[in-house]
């Protein structure tokens, strides 16, 4: 039971870091324009391919580095050409707008890379077993995850609240109006922003890609996870994203382990089934691991329903 | 829309209105005619079942826009009652067969509106409390949510094959039987026009009317005396009756339902085609169901990449007409009514030109890079706009990005001219 847990906990901690690495992206361009960039999975895969191609001719770390500035770059022209025209048409057309560039960048990815998943792997540097503990063997590369996302939450922490760039930042946040009379760029600020968030992402996707695959459906599969992440937060809330991340990274994890359902409580306490067959049958005989995937979305509608404005955040739209 | 109707003079306004009232008839009786005939006059073998596809598309489009472009809700789940309400009615259509219950077929789209109804009354109960990110989250929510269900209740759902029903065992209304496709065209197009009609109908009762005002602002309606969450509800409910009306149709046409008729990507498409379409019209979400519907199946037929050219397609229309189709159409009336519309065509003809030679060129590149990324390598030609091109030499490469950079410097020249026309020939009558 303890290896359970001690296992289920760490890898919790990895995923929820990954998503972390998402999310944090994904807030902060929230804060800044108001909108939900659809799109921000579509580039944590992007990121994934690119590095599988990269490290394919230029070997796994510089891919690790070349990968995201490339994610990074194409997220930025996305604003400047797309996101900055639409802008004045009103936030349903923004919102609307990163859910065709997700679909146009879902589809690039299998016209250029196919439609099987792709063969992207672990390095070899780090391919090996970091510690056994009792049965369970924790893979290095689950560590290195760790260390990069932990890496980057500091770094972002750093940068957001030590720095004059940062500061900026911050304050074009809440304040552009302000910041624009005060001499500050602030749509170049938005671009950088976009640039950074979509980075990120793509950052997440090169050191994801070989442990969660590499594959056209990896966006839609991490992308829910993601939005659910960042409106539990609470929307522009980097706090928040935090939080949520990791609640989510362990809950999931924890529920994939869990092998129990209602009918095998029912019959531990000595109760007899409720009917043999039937809907009713089946709702009994689902497992916890079986109910993992719906969760995260159930715990969304349950928060907007009780705090629209999610757990840290203070606004709504 | 209405705001022209007000502006006339008083005397004027009676004759006004009764001419519109009979042009609007006359709208819907050509509608009828057009639906009628048209099995007839296209004949190509695989037009009725595309036809087929379009009528449900029709429904499920215009029963998404009482929600995006009459209420302001932006829903990333609205495929979750088409699926619901398909899926009930495909189990009813079982029972029917097995005589459990006397159902005949063209009633049974009435049953999946009724389910559509039934869970767009339970979700819409806490969905619709607040409208923008927070309605559209929720939504998305709701959408995954049974996406993810689906899987894990087979006894419903049936698992990956999901449902199949049988239409020519159900019990017969009418001596009306339903073997052939052409047959179901009719029931499908008796329930468009009647659904589309009922539509209509419930965007110009007061709660359609409140449904815009709530739309347009929350906080004046609420002082008014309604309140904003009751007027979204009704239109939520409304909205997934049709759905399941579409649900209802689904089954009766393909006779299968599967989960992913519910899940996002299902959902995804018919933001799609309204959007395409222009959610500002009734019109639009007829257009953009049409066109939607007619480039996936044309599409479908000469490439893989038809999702792409689409996407490619809706961002285009985000970007540079966000109104949509209708939108366009309608900008239009002004300079039709001042008889200038002729003028336009010189402008427009000479961008439309240099926007088909990018075009071109884009299709080209992308069918290039998909040769180049799917093909067997022993392979080196391919067919392309009735040519033999050699892939895998530079020149067609070089070729189509020419074309592609013409293209675009050439329309970027001829649109100010295009533009400038249109606000001559739009200007008012009598105006210098």
């Amino acid at each position: 039971m303890f290896e359970l847990i001690f296992f289920s906990v760490l890898n919790g901690l990895v995923f929820g870091m990954l998503l972390f690495m998402l999310s944090s992206g994904l807030t902060l361009i929230f804060g800044m324009m108001g909108v939900l960039n659809f799109a921000h999975a579509g580039f944590y895969m992007l990121g994934a391919y690119l590095a599988y191609t990269l490290s394919r001719y230029l070997g796994f770390w510089p891919a690790l580095l070349v990968a995201p500035l490339l994610v990074g770059i194409i997220g930025a022209l996305v604003e400047r050409f797309g996101l900055r025209r639409v802008h004045r048409f009103g936030h349903v057309a923004e919102l609307i707008f990163t859910f065709g560039v997700a679909i146009v960048i879902e589809e690039i990815v299998q016209l250029v890379w196919g439609r099987p998943a792709k063969a992207y792997e672990v390095p070899a540097l780090l391919d090996f077993a970091l510690f056994r503990f009792m049965q369970t063997s924790f893979p290095a590369y689950k560590a290195f995850m760790l260390l990069i996302s932990v890496a980057i939450f500091v770094f972002l922490f750093a940068i957001l609240t030590r720095t004059r760039a940062g500061l900026i930042i911050q304050a074009s946040l809440t304040h552009p109006g302000m910041v624009a009379m005060l001499g500050h760029n602030v749509p170049r600020v938005f671009m950088v922003v976009f640039g950074i968030g979509s980075a990120l992402a793509g950052l997440a996707g090169v050191i994801a890609g070989p442990v969660l695959g590499t594959f056209p459906g990896m966006a839609q599969v991490l992308g829910s996870i993601v939005f659910v992440v960042v409106v539990i937060g609470g929307l522009g809330s980097l706090t928040g994203a935090f939080v949520a991340s990791l609640l989510i990274g362990i809950v999931q994890t924890f529920a994939v382990a869990l092998d129990i359902s209602v009918g095998s409580v029912l019959a531990a306490a000595g109760l007899p089934p409720l009917g043999t067959t039937g809907v009713l049958h089946e709702l009994w005989q689902v497992t916890v691991a079986q109910v993992a995937p719906i969760m995260p979305y159930v715990l969304l509608v349950l928060i907007l329903i009780i705090r629209p404005t999610g757990l840290f955040g203070t606004r709504e739209t | 829309m209405s705001t022209p109707a007000r502006a006339t003079a008083p005397a004027l306004a009676v004759p006004a209105l009764a001419r519109a009232r009979w042009r609007r008839y006359a709208a819907w009786l050509a509608a009828v005619l057009v639906v009628a005939v048209l099995p007839h006059v296209v004949t190509a073998p695989a037009a009725v079942p595309v036809m087929n596809q379009m009528g449900i598309a029709i429904v499920f489009a215009l029963s998404y826009n009482m929600l995006l472009g009459q209420g302001g809700m932006l829903s990333f789940g609205h495929a979750v009652y088409l699926g619901l309400g398909g899926f009930i009615a495909a189990h009813a259509l079982n029972l029917a067969a097995r005589d459990v219950l006397y159902l005949p077929v063209p009633l049974l789209p009435l049953v999946g509106g009724l389910g559509g109804l039934f869970f767009g009354a339970l979700f819409g109960s806490f969905s619709t409390r607040r409208a923008g990110t927070v309605f559209a989250m929720i939504s998305l929510g709701v959408g995954e949510l049974m996406a993810a269900s689906s899987l894990i209740l087979n006894a419903f759902f049936g698992g990956e094959e999901g449902i199949t029903a049988n239409r020519t065992k159900a019990p017969l209304l009418l001596g009306l039987e339903f073997t052939t496709d052409r047959q179901v065209y009719y029931l499908i197009a008796f329930w468009a026009l009647a659904t589309a009609a009922l539509m209509y109908g419930f965007s110009r009762t007061p709660a359609g009317r409140m449904a815009n005002a709530v739309r347009d602002n929350p906080e004046r309606a609420e002082f008014v005396g309604y309140s904003a969450q009751r007027v979204r509800f009704v239109s939520f409910c409304a909205s997934g009756f049709f759905a399941g009306i579409a649900g209802g149709l689904f089954a009766i046409n393909y006779e299968i339902l599967t989960a992913e008729n519910m899940g996002l990507t299902a959902s995804g498409a018919v933001l799609l085609m309204t959007y395409i379409g222009g959610i500002g019209y009734f019109m639009g979400p007829i257009i953009g169901a049409v066109v939607f519907t007619f480039l996936q199946s044309m599409l479908s037929d000469y490439t893989g990449m038809w999702l792409l050219y689409l996407g490619i397609l809706f961002l285009a229309t985000v970007l540079y007409v966000p109104a949509g189709l209708a939108g366009l159409l309608m900008m239009h009336a002004p300079a039709w009514r001042a008889g200038r519309f002729r003028r336009l065509l010189g402008p427009y003809a000479l961008t439309a030109l240099f926007g088909l030679v990018a075009a071109v060129g884009v299709i080209g590149l992308l069918e290039m890079v998909h040769f180049m990324a799917a093909a067997s390598a022993a392979r080196s030609t391919k067919r392309l706009f009735w040519m033999t091109v050699h892939v895998r030499t530079l020149w067609p490469w070089l070729a189509f990005a020419a074309l592609l950079v013409a293209g675009a410097a050439g329309a970027r020249r001829a649109a100010p001219a295009a533009a400038a026309a249109f606000n001559e020939a739009s200007r008012p009558a009598g105006l210098p």
